[in-house]
């Protein structure tokens, strides 16, 4: 078990394609860190550094308190798990799991033992003998955690561990990757661009975007307050609502009317000296059918009504999405969340807000709705640098 | 199974004779030198598929004399030897091509193919006097290397091919399991390309056992004369006698290790080795 701490670690290819840009990340003995971020953010390319797949162009990488930059794989005591599982196909189930043990010149009975510890963690045990080749993709995934965990390292890796598995056993196994890291307490670096993960999983996120860090923190803190508009987008499922709104004599004219401020928010925008023009976020579970809510409860939002173009019934909720007359805020961070996620292949992706309703919203697809929402909920965003204005740790 | 469309008994048969045909062109040649072995002096020309007389005279005649037996242990040192360091630095040579980025990589690549394309007979009086000036000729090493210069290409092309299928990431696994690229290397990868290598150690065999351009001209004597340049050495006992019988007989007999040598190792060239590895 150790500490690893990642200071001003940068990656630059001999192309001079910067990967990863003076990364500081210190992460405590036993914690569970996620690194998240759209394809080619660079998290990938942090992990190896950390791993020692990778050379660090420049800063210091240290595990234990001591200078790591030069170690070889072998001799960091890290293990990893790789997306692809990388088991060794001519080996049994047993002789992977104690292949690290081998090379580490343990005595043959400690090896047996340990390696049937850890298949009764991974409930392997009746596959021991058996062939990757053999094993179901879940199966597979379990090995390759299990030759992680045999020679009980310093730290996990884990790069993407969950992403070949199918919807449902990703749910189990994420749930079962938690359970493990608690009960092993194992310092843990794991790599997703699943933000469902990375909301579950982790003590920590770290949120990346082309080699640069922007936020650190907790999942409901990153949740609750986003540093910039590129984490707000990329945290929270369905994502973020985003659009164009004008600071006016103290009220918001957007495209959902005309907001009044509340005194936090305008405090908060005043003391980040907002410009004129500036982008407005809210979260789709901050919105609700108005008609669901007692007058009292009405007066302390605001409301106003759209045509709901489609309406998605999850069953304990509703996904309302309705267009609006004017086009959504787009900025450099929201075109390359919104590329990422694959809008850019659906027509009209991307251009819609959601509203999450109750169940027992009475909302008709091409029926206008009345939607209401608190604005003291509403986050405000610089369009050109992307910071959150109301941002307030 | 047929592809594209279903076994009726009119294509069985179609395919039945087409395997015929094409064995029986294959095998006739190497039946009738079987044949020839077995005849008796006297019968060696009537021209019958079957021997009439049936003799084992032949086989007693080549394993009475070091006239062949010496050549034979010759052909299977040489050859091994060969083989076995071909096929080890190939792996070597064909893995560095194939995962790493050197300077020279696409130079080395263009000069083996050079090598294997050079016409060897252009190579054999230089050869003589180089080995003769060095003291190699008419000795093992004197075939051994030049054997492994001309087996070399093939054996790098080969294996590079093996090499790139395998998953790269299975070498970081190792690496992170605590291997140094040697053991990473010989402990993961090399098992994995095993077919690759045995297919490879065939050829290479296969090249080495069969020449006969240099086992002609850089040997004088038996202490390194191979097999195939020893046949040509049989004599009758006498010089009106013709010596068809025992070349026959010794060219069976060495015929033998590399259909061994080819049983054996066909049976480790498992397709699909790397399945389970990596999901894909």
């Amino acid at each position: 078990m150790a500490e690893i701490v990642l200071d001003k670690v940068t990656k630059r290819y001999p192309d001079g394609a910067l990967a990863v840009s003076e990364m500081e990340i210190e992460i405590a003995d036993g914690e569970f860190v996620i690194l998240v971020g759209p394809s080619g953010c660079g998290k990938s390319t942090a992990l190896n550094m950390i791993a020692g797949l990778e050379d660090i162009s420049s800063g210091e990488l240290r595990i234990d308190g001591s200078r790591a930059n030069e170690k070889a794989p072998k001799d960091r005591d890290i293990a990893m798990v790789f997306q692809s599982y990388a088991l060794y196909p001519h080996m049994s189930v047993r002789e992977n799991m104690a292949f690290p043990l081998r090379l580490a010149k343990v005595a043959d009975a400690t090896v047996r033992s340990k390696v049937e510890e850890a298949a009764e963690i991974l409930d392997l045990t009746q596959h021991l003998d058996r062939k990757p080749s053999n094993l179901s993709g879940g199966q597979r995934q379990r090995v390759a955690m299990g030759r992680a965990i045999v020679r009980s390292p310093k730290a996990f890796l884990m790069d993407e561990p969950l992403s070949n598995l199918d919807a449902k056993l990703r749910g189990q196994m994420r749930t079962s990757v938690s359970k493990l890291q608690r009960q092993l307490g194992t310092t843990t670096v794991y790599v997703t661009h699943d933000q469902t993960e990375a909301m579950t999983l982790g003590d920590r996120v770290v949120v990346l975007r082309g080699g640069i860090v922007q936020q650190i923190g907790s999942p409901q803190f990153l949740y609750d307050h986003p540093a910039n508009l590129f984490v707000a987008g990329f945290i929270g499922s369905p994502s973020m609502n985003f659009v164009p709104a004008t600071l006016e004599d103290g009220t918001l004219k957007s495209p959902l009317g005309t907001i009044p401020l509340t005194d936090r928010v305008r405090r908060l925008a005043e003391a980040a000296d907002a410009p004129r023009e500036v982008v407005a976020g809210i979260r789709p579970e901050h919105f609700e059918d108005a008609a669901l809510l007692d007058d009292a409860h009405r007066h302390g939002g605001v409301s106003f009504s759209a045509t709901v173009d489609v309406l998605e019934s999850m069953g304990a909720e509703k996904y309302a999405y309705f267009s609006l007359e004017e086009d959504l805020a787009t900025t450099a961070e929201l075109e390359e969340l919104a590329a990422d996620a694959g809008a850019g292949d659906v027509p009209g992706g991307g251009s819609a807000v959601v509203a999450r309703l109750a169940a027992s919203s009475e909302a008709r697809e091409g029926s206008p709705l009345d939607v209401w929402f608190d604005p003291d909920r509403i986050q405000l965003f610089d369009p050109a640098k992307g910071t959150n204005l109301t941002y307030s740790a | 199974m047929a592809i594209g469309g279903a076994v009726t008994p009119g294509r069985k048969a179609k395919w039945a004779i087409i395997d015929i045909i094409v064995v029986v062109y294959a095998l006739v040649p190497v039946l009738w030198i079987v044949s020839l072995s077995f005849k008796t002096k006297d019968t060696l020309a009537d021209g019958n598929f079957i021997p009439r007389d049936w003799t084992l005279q032949n086989y007693a005649d080549i394993f009475a004399t070091d006239e062949f037996i010496r050549p034979l242990i010759n052909s299977l040192g040489i050859s091994i030897i060969a083989t076995l360091i071909a096929v080890v630095l190939g792996m070597m040579a064909a893995y560095a091509i194939a995962r790493l980025d050197f300077p020279g990589k696409k130079a080395l690549v263009g000069v083996s193919l050079l090598i294997a394309m050079f016409p060897q007979i252009s190579l054999v009086t230089p050869l003589f006097n180089i080995e003769r000036e060095l003291g190699l000729f008419d000795t093992w090493p004197g075939l051994i290397l030049p054997y492994i210069t001309f087996a070399l290409p093939l054996a790098i092309y080969t294996l590079s091919a093996f090499f790139r299928e395998i998953p790269w990431e299975l070498e970081k696994a190792a690496k992170m399991d605590g291997a140094t690229p040697g053991q990473a290397f010989w402990k993961v990868i090399a098992p994995l390309a095993a077919p690759g290598v045995f297919t490879t150690a065939i050829l290479v065999f296969i090249f080495c056992w069969n020449d006969f351009l240099f086992a002609i001209s850089l040997t004088s004597t038996e202490a390194s004369r191979t097999v195939p340049a020893a046949l040509s050495f049989f004599t009758g006992t006498s010089q009106f006698e013709d010596p068809t019988g025992t070349i026959s007989a010794a060219a069976v007999v060495i015929t033998i290790p590399i259909i061994l040598f080819v049983l054996f190792f066909q049976r480790r060239i498992v397709a699909g080795l790397t399945s389970g590895a990596v999901k894909g």
